[in-house]
């Protein structure tokens, strides 16, 4: 019999609803089965540290009520486990959160595991870390740094579901680790069964975008169609004990699962295919099919592994300073000339009004934005209609807020002194976390799991058993 | 693999089609690394791309944006390819001013790419 991987969210801010399908069909099925909620992104982790700094009480998924609450019981009742890192900088905190919706649910039996070992802020600078290849932020100093978050593999996972843990929430992990956990527990597979690892890690890359396997993100009306995107139905991966896969979806949703939508998820976010590194396994995606078996079944078959890389990823977050944005519209009879003139204006008065490290960007929305450089280069050659729709976009960013508060002053002030006719100023200011990436020693590494025990008589939590 | 240092201005075979007819891609990001898949549509145009979308012609459509380098990795079984490009991301998706940080719209950038279809 499979094991069933389904897909509950791809990042945070994803669709609050997608899970109800999905776990509609986990029970339909009557299969053995997890649910994966994957909502922590580089810069959504960043900016979970950064929400904790100003209140403890935060730094976990926004939105783990409305993730959760749909579905919790129901996985509850039929065996369904839940794993998630939508722990994000407070996975204790999550937890909390979760016990408290179950007593809400009628359900305060729940058990809930923590997973722990990924934050090494207070031993970064004794540890032996090695800069990440692609890297070229140098290591900031003390002061600046906010926090530093190793990417976990699947092993302590596994050993909170041993602990018959009902949900499983972490911090920083590799994505796909979150649907391996669960392959690994159900099948017992060794850890040094490289290709079924490989293939277990690349069912979880698959799923841990959402929709991106069935559907979404992939419309281009005319050349890709895809129906029901309003509905797009969250994936399900049938997994073999022979590591083999098959990606589907539920029944009634909209999207599709092609060997289209397959094979670009396939590559996400991978570099080179013979070797796509991750905690547990290193993938060889290099002899990979893809084959449509019936209409929304796709099979993923040469899928090969190799040891796990000697290092471990860890993102460390430190602060940015501030950016600061600003937009002002120009449209009608000559709008491009009036916005080109409003950038002239702003870039004078900016040589003036701010200091020189100031970085700004300029863009003319509508003209060339998207795929230009902060220097601009397509907007002077971009070919355009005079009169359209414009918009002109400034960026700044600075350590100080007062000078990016400044520079978009700037372009405020295009309301009253600059060209004809702009409107509809938007200003908005942001702190920034900047991050950079290294690799640390596995053995500086100490990943495991404890049970969540939430207290009624005011105690914040206790951890009643602890695994290796 | 090609670095920057050795590139030229790309140049266009004429009677073209854009590669958005015959091929479709998505882009991904980790830091300032960007990668991009390209899959044939129809496996028969696969040997057309793996001519023609050379990591040299890839570099110059992204050196505006400071791209140093572009490695391509083919993939035959799934009638396509692999771009890994560096630095094109001017920050990357916590330190760019630009609208796209991750560089998820720049998929269609390479499939803006002119092609001879023939």
């Amino acid at each position: 019999m499979s094991f069933l991987l389904g897909s509950g969210a791809g990042f945070s801010g994803d669709r609050t609803d997608a899970a109800v399908a999905v776990v509609a069909e986990l029970i339909k099925r009557q299969q053995p089965s997890a649910l994966v909620f994957e909502t922590l992104g580089e810069r959504t982790l960043a900016a979970a540290h950064r929400a904790m700094r100003e209140d403890p009480e935060s730094g976990f998924e926004p939105l783990l009520d409305e993730l959760l609450a749909p579905v919790l019981r129901d996985c509850l009742d039929h065996g369904i486990k839940i794993l998630g890192n939508f722990g994000a900088a407070n996975p204790g905190g999550a937890c909390q959160v979760i016990a408290a919706l179950a007593t809400q649910l009628g359900r305060p039996d729940l058990s809930i595991a923590q997973v722990h070992g990924d934050d090494i802020r207070q031993q970064l600078h004794s540890l032996d870390l090695e800069r990440w290849e692609a890297e070229r932020l140098e290591m900031p100093g003390d002061d600046a740094l906010i926090s530093a978050n190793v990417y976990l593999g699947a092993k302590a996972l596994a050993e909170a579901l041993a602990m018959q843990a009902d949900v499983v929430v972490t911090g920083r992990v590799a994505d796909p680790a979150l649907f391996l956990a669960p392959l690994m527990h159900h099948f017992d597979w060794r850890w040094d069964d490289w290709d079924r690892l490989a293939c277990g890690m690349m069912a979880g890359h698959l799923a841990e975008c959402g929709a991106q396997v069935s559907g979404g993100y992939f419309a281009d009306p005319g050349f890709k169609d895809v129906p029901g995107l309003a509905t797009v139905g969250y994936p399900i991966i049938e997994v073999e004990h022979d590591g083999s896969l098959i990606i589907t979806k539920p029944a009634n949703t909209g999207g599709c699962v092609t060997e289209q939508t397959v094979k670009e998820q396939l590559l996400y976010e991978v570099h080179d295919p013979a070797n796509y590194l991750t905690p547990d396994v290193t993938v060889d995606l290099s002899h990979a099919e893809v084959r449509q078996l019936s209409p929304n079944r796709v099979a993923v078959t040469g899928i090969r592994g190799k040891p796990a890389p000697e290092r471990l990823k860890t993102t460390v977050c430190y602060e940015g300073g501030w950016q600061g944005e600003a937009e002002i519209s120009y449209a009608g009879p000559n709008a491009l000339a009036r916005a080109q003139l409003a950038a002239q204006v702003l870039r004078e008065r900016l040589v003036f009004r701010a200091p020189a490290e100031l970085r700004t960007r300029l863009d003319i929305i509508g003209l060339a934005s998207v795929f230009d450089s902060d220097s601009g280069e397509l907007q002077r050659s971009a070919s355009a209609s005079s009169s359209g729709d414009y918009r002109l976009r400034l960026a700044a960013e600075h350590s100080e807020r007062r000078w990016v508060a400044r520079a978009t002053q700037e372009l405020l002030a295009l309301y009253c002194a600059g060209p004809a006719g702009g409107g509809g100023v938007r200003r908005q200011f942001q702190r920034r976390v900047f991050t950079a990436s290294y690799l640390v020693k596995r053995s500086d590494v100490h990943a495991h799991a404890t049970l969540f025990e939430s207290s009624p008589f005011g105690e914040r939590r206790s951890e009643r058993y602890v695994a290796s | 693999m090609l670095q920057a240092e050795h590139t030229q201005t790309a140049v266009h075979p004429h009677s073209s089609v854009s590669l958005h007819q015959l091929a479709h891609a998505r882009a991904g990001d980790k830091g300032e690394r960007l990668n991009v898949a390209l899959f044939a549509y129809d496996p028969n145009h696969y040997t057309t791309l793996l001519d023609q979308v050379t990591e040299e012609r890839v570099l110059a459509l992204f050196a505006h944006r400071g791209a140093s380098r572009v490695r391509r990795y083919p993939l035959p079984n799934l009638a396509g390819m692999n771009f890994v490009i560096d630095d094109v991301l001017q920050g990357g998706v916590n330190g760019a001013l630009n609208l796209d940080g991750h560089g998820k719209t720049l998929s269609f950038l390479l499939l803006s790419m002119e092609v001879n279809s023939s």
